[in-house]
């Protein structure tokens, strides 16, 4: 499956075993992605959110 | 068959680990994005036999946490445990409480005090850090009292009201250019990795390097010591090798640790299933 990088326009192949809301890469212009929703054939990717104050451990 | 409810918000390595060791002891896991969550008495509540945080955001996964143990269904890591380690002086007051070394802190929220609290604990350099986030984040090393002011300063007119509280701590050498992190489980240390870097800063986040730790009998019993001194569960602790001794410098409890399964050789993940079955059972 492939969708479009809503960075750079470029093409990103989803793997058979990604699930939503996992994040990825895209291998042009190297942003991160979360795989929003993926309605058969298609997914719909945004760019995954910047580091927030209370994140991460 | 028991079904863990996964507590997500975007789907990390550390996310996709736990669902193939569930995968593998035939669990079931029910993921459930709080982000697309609605909590309130008058929506359904998805039926789990127990749920796993694992929310990036620290606030987010709290609230979530409260709403599944309000509708009796068991959190790990509890609220209680979260409340404890999400909030770096009281992480620290509960360690010291529990007489567990740790590194000398304290709290003020005016220059001057602070100054009087940076000679209790030894003079400078101290580090300076936020009481909740992490990944390294807005820590300072502070070297003398020009340098306070200075970020005292910047902290007061730009922060949110949470970076007006002043957590601070004795900056402590490194041993090597490393500290360790050990990753607790129930008050067991399953496995630890030192982190290097040339960076005072060591997390991995910033670009520490992980390679295996031994665990020795010191280095499992202060950690059971303070597993048990913030109530339990999946933590990991940073610590702090000094000519004294291990001392904690925090505990956090929605770990990462996909980088981690590797060097260590030990499936984390599998870890972290186990405990949650175990809580189950226990129920």
């Amino acid at each position: 499956m492939n969708a479009q990088c809503p960075v750079c326009d470029g093409m990103v192949t989803i793997a058979p075993d990604t699930i939503e809301s996992e994040i990825i890469q895209c291998p042009e212009c190297s942003a991160h992605l979360v795989v929003e929703r993926i309605e058969g054939s298609h997914a719909v990717l945004t760019e995954a959110p910047k580091v927030e104050e209370d994140w991460g451990e | 068959m028991i079904t863990i409810g996964l507590l997500h918000s975007t789907i990390r390595g550390d996310e996709k680990l736990i669902l193939e060791a569930a995968k593998k002891r035939n669990v079931l896991v029910e993921l459930i994005d709080i982000r697309r969550s609605i909590y309130s008495e008058a929506q359904p509540t998805q039926r789990v036999d127990v749920a796993l945080e694992r929310s990036v955001s620290t606030v987010k996964g709290l609230y979530a946490a409260h709403y599944y143990e309000s509708k009796n269904i068991p959190v790990v890591n509890s609220t209680a445990v979260a409340t404890i380690c999400e909030d770096k002086f009281l992480t620290s007051l509960a360690l010291a409480k529990a007489n567990v070394p740790t590194i000398p802190f304290g709290m003020a929220f005016t220059v001057s005090e602070l100054e009087s609290l940076i000679k209790s604990i030894g003079g400078y350099p101290v580090v300076v850090k936020p009481p909740e986030g992490s990944w390294g984040r807005l820590l300072a090393k502070i070297n003398d009292v020009d340098a306070l002011e200075a970020v005292i300063e910047h902290k007061d007119v730009l922060g949110t009201p949470s970076h007006k509280a002043f957590y601070v701590q004795k900056y402590i050498q490194k041993k090597q250019g490393r500290d360790i992190r050990a990753f607790v489980i129930n008050g067991h240390t399953i496995c630890a990795i030192y982190r290097n870097s040339p960076h005072w800063i060591t997390n991995t986040a910033r670009g520490g390097v992980a390679s295996n730790c031994v665990v020795d009998r010191a280095l499992e019993t202060i950690c059971k010591n303070a597993s048990h001194a913030v109530g339990g569960g999946i933590l990991a602790m940073d610590v702090v090798e000094t000519k004294d001794g291990y001392v904690i410098n925090e505990i956090n409890h929605t770990m990462e640790f996909k980088n981690s399964e590797i060097p260590t050789k030990v499936s984390i993940s599998g870890h972290i299933v186990d405990y949650c079955l175990q809580i189950v059972q226990a129920q």
